[in-house]
């Protein structure tokens, strides 16, 4: 359905219901509540989460904030839960065990540290295999849950519990992994980074795609988190923004294999603009770091950059 | 008419498993169980079972999409073996806690280091407080039987817990035997439909399942849990009696061989049972009154019965084949002599740590374990009841 921020929010109930435990101002609720607004209301879905900050501030016995069925097993093994899931529903159809002219769909979330590191083997075994499924990464950029400890997606420099910016190393040393260009190799049907923006669109619209397109399917969506991050509460949004106007992270979308950029800033932010409001980049803003921003920038501008030439390079006409 | 065959032990898990034709089976190969989702594939491709087949990445994956499969409503099975287990560990807990009756054949072999393929308990005896049922199957018509079985006793409603039929890597795995097949239509009614209480994709019912689930309700859960081990006892006696109706073939928690009269007496699990009663055989021959009790259920434990069994012997020797390496003596050993003391028999008892990594296991080496019950005996004393037979050691 084309996206109408009245109709969707107003008409379409989210699945994923109020009174869970997630901090205010946390970027990973919307995600997860407009990724199931993409849902037709006629269908099923079965969710299935990584252990991380979601699945323990929304399922704690006897409460759920999931209206649909939901799975939660442990921390690195979303994807191959639910491609199990996924798989009895294969076989339960084919052989009329379950109703017929009901659809089901699967989808996943993980946070980056279930999704990038520890249960990137699952994943990438879940999307390889092929399951009608989606999996969705809420990208916070370090292990929340257990106290903002670094993972594979914390951003160069960021101070971290165990990447803490000393006076020796100042912060994350290495630089961030690009899950999302992992998936795409993978050449699955449909793989997009998104983010939570103030009207939602981008995100409905490709969760949507996700949700509906055969096949096993991939978001990254960026989702800030204000205790690890160190802002405002109240300021979800505007980071977000900030993200997507300096191109730190940039919404595109790979469709069997051809890239679309689906936002350029008319004007690219410099990357200070995104970094100053969080507390762990402060660092960075001490006389004598200016290297650092330099780097970051340098960084960010390359996968910019190629990222803009493979969109050129698959959308080519030979 | 039942029907005779000659199968190794891996193709009669696969057998079973064809029979059973379970929803979905996820699993990754490792030697010796490698051959049944082998056998099983061939199975799915060739359109002789309805399975889905989850060709996973590895062994914690393949529990956890059996763990999926079982909650979305499916029947779930797998295979592995040492290693495969040990990935899997995590997964296992997982599996018991959300009371999925998945059903596993697990072909016994030494877990790692140093790496070695060959036979021995130390996966297995790695999950014994894991919440599954065990099985132990002394060759391979046992492994195959006992997995006919399996779904019964697990989807059971005072069970719903996962179980796993063990059987000997290589020894009886990869030799060919005579066996009694039941007939597929049979082991369908047998087996039955799976008709699950609550289930992921029940449309009428959303459910979730996996909480985090804090202090004021996992310790209820964890005593759920531990009851429908305690359960599973009569379940596993009724389930095997009605399977000795249908096929003839009786199974016990487990099997008496030559136990009414005996005085020295081994306990063992899976093939060592067979070298056993050859030896047995001979010594009762020689007017030696040998018995053998051979464990089929591991878990749950039949302590009570177990003690009651022992109690007449004059002396008992429990043989292991894995080492607990915890300065006291094997698992089977401590599960058999708590049995007795909290059931108040008094028989002097022996340990033997064998087998380890696949080591021959022969007739002379059980002798001599019965030579050495005959001593104490003799004299009335056991110094060291740790002991090992079949190892080189510094003189
Ligand atoms: C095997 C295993 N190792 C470690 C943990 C502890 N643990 C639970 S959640 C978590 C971090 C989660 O990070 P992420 O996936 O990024 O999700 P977030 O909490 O940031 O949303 C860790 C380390 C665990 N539950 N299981
Ligand atoms: S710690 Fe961060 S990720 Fe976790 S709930 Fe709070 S804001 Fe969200
Ligand atoms: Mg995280």
């Amino acid at each position: 359905m084309a996206y109408n921020v009245k109709e969707i929010v107003a008409e379409k109930p989210s699945r994923f219901k109020a009174g869970h435990r997630m901090c205010a101002g946390c970027g990973a609720p919307p995600v997860a509540r407009m990724v199931l607004r993409a849902l037709k209301p006629e269908d099923n879905a079965v969710i299935c989460t990584a252990t991380g900050c979601m699945e323990v501030s929304t399922f704690i016995y006897p409460y759920s904030s999931w209206s649909d069925s939901f799975i939660h097993t442990a921390f690195e093994c979303a994807g191959a839960t639910l491609s199990g899931v996924e798989a009895a529903y294969k076989s339960l159809k084919n052989q009329g065990k379950l109703p017929d002219g009901k659809e089901t769909k699967f989808i996943a979330f993980g946070g980056d540290g279930g999704t990038y590191d520890i249960g990137i083997q699952s994943l990438s075994g879940a999307m390889e295999r092929g399951h009608d499924m989606v999996y969705v990464c809420y990208d916070n950029g370090a292990y929340m849950n257990t106290g903002i400890q670094r993972s594979s997606a914390t951003p160069h420099f960021a101070d971290t519990t165990t990447s803490p910016a000393g006076t020796k190393i100042p912060g994350k040393m290495q630089k961030r992994k690009d899950l999302t260009e992992v998936m795409a190799s993978h050449h699955l049907p449909y793989v997009a980074q998104s983010i939570a923006t103030a009207n939602f669109k981008d995100l409905y619209e490709k969760s949507e795609k996700a949700i509906y397109t055969k096949g096993a399917c991939f978001l990254n969506v960026l989702a800030p988190c204000p205790r690890g991050w160190g802002y405002p509460t109240e300021d979800l949004m505007q980071i977000n923004k900030l993200a997507v106007e300096t191109c730190y992270w940039p919404l595109y979308e790979v469709e069997n294999g051809k890239y679309k950029v689906n936002y350029k800033p008319a004007k690219k932010l410099p990357i200070e603009e995104f970094l100053k409001p969080q507390r762990r980049f402060k660092h960075l803003f001490k006389p004598g770091n200016e290297w650092m921003i330099e780097e970051f920038q340098k960084e960010v501008d390359e996968r910019w950059e190629m990222l803009l030439k493979l969109e050129e390079a698959t959308n080519r006409e030979e | 008419m039942s029907i005779r065959e000659r199968l190794s032990g891996n193709e009669a898990a696969a057998t079973a498993m064809r029979q059973i034709n379970p929803d979905v089976v996820a699993a990754f190969p490792i030697t010796p169980s490698t051959e049944i989702p082998q056998y099983f594939s061939t199975f799915v491709s060739n359109g002789t079972v309805d399975t889905e087949f989850v060709a996973v990445e590895s062994e914690h994956s393949a529990m956890s999409a059996c763990i999926g499969a079982e909650a979305a409503g499916a029947r779930a099975m797998t295979a592995t073996s040492a290693n495969g287990l040990s990935l899997m560990w995590e997964m296992i807990y997982i599996a018991s806690s959300m009371r999925l009756p998945i059903v596993m054949s697990l072909v016994n072999r030494a877990v790692s280091g140093p790496l070695n393929i060959h036979n021995d308990h130390s996966d297995a005896m790695g999950v014994r407080d894991a919440g599954w049922i065990m099985l132990f199957s002394e060759n391979n018509q046992e492994a195959y039987d006992n997995l006919i079985m399996a779904h019964r006793i697990a989807e059971n409603k005072d069970v719903l817990l996962p179980l796993m039929v063990c059987q000997d890597g290589f020894i009886t795995s990869h030799s060919i035997e005579n066996i009694e097949l039941i007939e597929d239509e049979k082991v369908k009614e047998f087996v039955g439909k799976y008709k699950p209480e609550h289930y992921l994709l029940n449309d009428k019912e959303k459910i979730a399942m996996g909480p985090l689930d804090v202090q004021t309700y996992l310790f209820e859960h964890k005593y759920q849990q531990a009851n429908a081990m305690r359960n599973a006892k009569k379940v596993i006696a009724e389930v095997s009696e009605e399977f000795e109706k249908m096929t003839g073939r009786k199974y016990s928690f487990f099997e008496e061989y030559k136990m009414e009269d005996a005085e020295i007496v081994i306990v063992c699990m899976n093939s060592t049972a067979g070298t056993t009663k050859y030896v047995v055989d001979s010594l009762r021959e020689k007017g030696v009154k040998a018995g053998l009790l051979k464990v089929r259920m591991f878990r749950p434990f039949p302590a009570e019965e177990i003690a009651k069994a022992l109690s007449k012997a004059k002396a008992v020797a429990v043989l292991d084949k894995s080492d607990s390496v915890n300065g006291v003596g094997g698992a089977l050993y401590t599960d058999v002599t708590s049995a007795m003391y909290v059931n108040g028999v008094n028989v002097p008892m022996v340990n033997y740590i064998y087998g380890i990594g696949g080591r021959d296991t022969t007739s002379y080496d059980i002798e001599g374990v019965y030579n050495d019950l005959m001593e104490i005996v003799k004299s009335g004393k056991v110094d060291n009841p740790y002991r090992y037979f079949g190892v080189r050691r510094e003189k």
